[in-house]
């Protein structure tokens, strides 16, 4: 099974330390180690993005940053894991890791089924 | 959370620690068997204490020293016994003392030493390679008896067994746990690669049961060639296999059609294909050429399933670049099911006849007689030659090998058009 999980929190005005990326770089690496970390990415400043919404047929763009929004979204991890009760797991290492406050949003990714019957 | 929450939760979390965990314990006492059943009283613990409590913060940390303090038990009574028995000699009194005072160093060292030590005594030469696959799966893997019981469709008992078995024997044989060097590791982990591979192999292409794929099976195969891939970055040949597995995986979806049908390879909607694995196995087998040297056999089937990837139509491929490396790999691994491929390749680059040639070179292989692509591949090549009459026969007798009932009207239907002097395909 793949999850998305998409992490949101409050953004901060100053860009990561040299030891905060290289803290996360090795987190990365210990965790595609365990084969369970597909791909991730992280963002940056939403100043730099943009919302793009439809509604009632009249599409609009709103560009960055969200100052309205408490917690924007941070990056995100494409998970392998067996259960949704692993991905939670690795999720709350994830956390626990990053430290601070923040959520992730866990959302299981379809995936057509590979199985038939002979 | 519920009592089944905080179970399905410690299955999780033991499916992500048990690696580590029995790792670390085996440097510690010494003996994989050990270390397992220590590590398996921490998880009775945890099943025990935490759907009461809860699940710890850090449930990998609990697990860890609760093992530990078992470990340490265990190594207190192992040492009480030996002098009773002293024929023990003390050599193992100290090793076993050693090891008591190593217990908190291990703790901090990094883990992934351990680690591919676990793998290359779940390998072992001593054992059979169906003890291999299950020890690997089930002490690396974190699959549960059950789990693998049911991949390889086999009773749980006899699993089980195989199990106790492979235990028995690596204690029996005192293999050291190390990982070896020198000229040994290249065989060594040729026997580690080929576990990988099998476990792969049997999710892809299932030789027992109704189910034609098992995809499970191959993730656990992907998972342990990637974690084995980031512990040996130097070796060109565990990124190959890993290569190898996240292309082919990535088809997975485009191999089976709308009515459970198997669809091959050139037939295949490359849409459905996975675009991330095709990523992540490119990447692999990059890092496999950067590594330099000759390509080993799971690099060139890296290559040979990286150039299939490359191709965004069946028109795109570069059937000249396949030539070269089935030959390769022909030279490499020779076997029949390798000149088939080969054939396939030739008769793409340079026409029926050449396809037909080395096609024919193999025909009489004993061990291709019961291979339904043999005939298969041979009447096509005939019928693209003209030659109508000798490709029916060829197709009819695919269609007669062939266990599959889609297939077997597909070649059918393909004799019969060869019966009114058309290719049919």
């Amino acid at each position: 099974m793949r999850f998305l999980s998409i992490y949101k929190t409050v953004e901060r005005k100053t860009p990561p330390t040299q030891e905060e990326m290289d803290r996360m770089g090795k987190y990365i690496e210990e965790s595609m180690k365990s084969g369970a970390l597909l791909a991730t990415e992280g963002c940056l400043p939403s100043a730099l993005g943009a919302r793009i919404r439809s509604n009632g047929g009249k599409i609009t763009v709103i560009d960055g940053p969200f100052t309205e929004a408490k917690e924007v979204v941070g990056g995100f991890a494409l998970l392998q894991a067996g259960s949704k009760e692993e991905a939670v797991e690795l999720t709350k290492r994830f956390l626990a890791f990053v430290g601070g406050d923040g959520e992730c949003e866990l959302r299981q990714i379809y995936e057509a089924p590979a199985l038939a019957e002979r | 959370m519920t009592p089944s929450d905080t179970h399905r939760a410690i299955d999780a979390i033991w499916r992500i620690e048990s690696a580590r965990l029995i790792a670390r314990l085996t440097r510690m006492v010494g003996d994989v068997g050990i270390a397992e059943d220590v590590a398996q009283d921490a998880l009775v613990a945890a099943l025990e204490t935490w759907p009461e409590s809860g699940v710890p913060d850090n449930p990998g940390a609990w697990l860890m020293a609760t093992a530990k303090h078992r470990a340490i038990d265990h190594l207190r009574r192992a040492k009480r016994l030996e002098r009773k028995h002293e024929e023990l000699g003390l050599e193992i009194e100290e090793r076993q003392e050693r090891a008591v005072q190593d217990l908190d160093v291990a703790i901090d060292d990094p883990v992934g030493d351990d680690l591919l030590r676990l793998v290359f005594i779940a390998c072992h030469p001593v054992l059979s390679t169906e003890a291999r696959v299950a020890l690997t799966l089930r002490l690396l893997g974190g699959l549960t008896t059950e789990e693998i019981a049911r991949a390889f469709l086999v009773p749980v008992p006899t699993i089980a067994q195989r199990i106790v078995r492979a235990k028995r024997s690596l204690t029996a044989a005192r293999v050291p746990f190390e990982v070896p060097r020198g000229e040994e590791l290249a065989a060594r982990l040729s026997s580690v690669l080929a576990v990988i591979y099998l476990v792969f192999n049997e999710g892809y292409s299932a030789t027992a049961g109704d189910a034609w794929v098992r995809p499970e099976l191959c993730e656990d195969a992907m998972r342990l060639g990637r974690m084995l891939a980031e512990l040996m970055p130097g070796e060109a040949e565990v990124h190959g296999l890993v290569a190898m597995m996240e292309i082919q995986a990535s088809r997975l979806r485009a191999r089976v059609g709308p009515s459970g049908e198997p669809v091959l390879l050139l037939d295949q909607d490359r849409s459905r294909w996975d675009k991330l694995l095709i990523g992540r196995g490119l990447a692999a087998l990059a890092r496999a050429e950067q590594l330099g040297g000759p390509h080993g056999p799971y690099a060139l089937q890296g290559a040979i399933a990286a150039c299939h990837a490359r191709a965004r139509t069946p028109e795109e491929t570069d059937w000249t670049r396949l030539t070269a490396l089935y030959d390769a790999l022909a030279q490499l691994t020779p076997s029949p099911v390798v000149e088939v491929n080969r054939a396939v390749a030739y008769a793409f680059a340079f026409g029926p006849a050449a396809g037909l040639e080395i096609v024919d070179a193999v025909a009489a292989e004993p061990a291709l007689q019961e291979y339904h692509l043999l005939p298969s591949v041979r009447g096509d090549l005939l019928a693209r030659l003209g030659r109508f009459g000798e490709a029916r026969v060829e197709f009819e007798r695919a269609a007669a090998l062939t266990r599959n009932t889609r297939e077997r009207e597909l070649l059918l239907g393909r004799a019969a058009a060869c019966a009114g002097g058309k290719p049919g395909a």
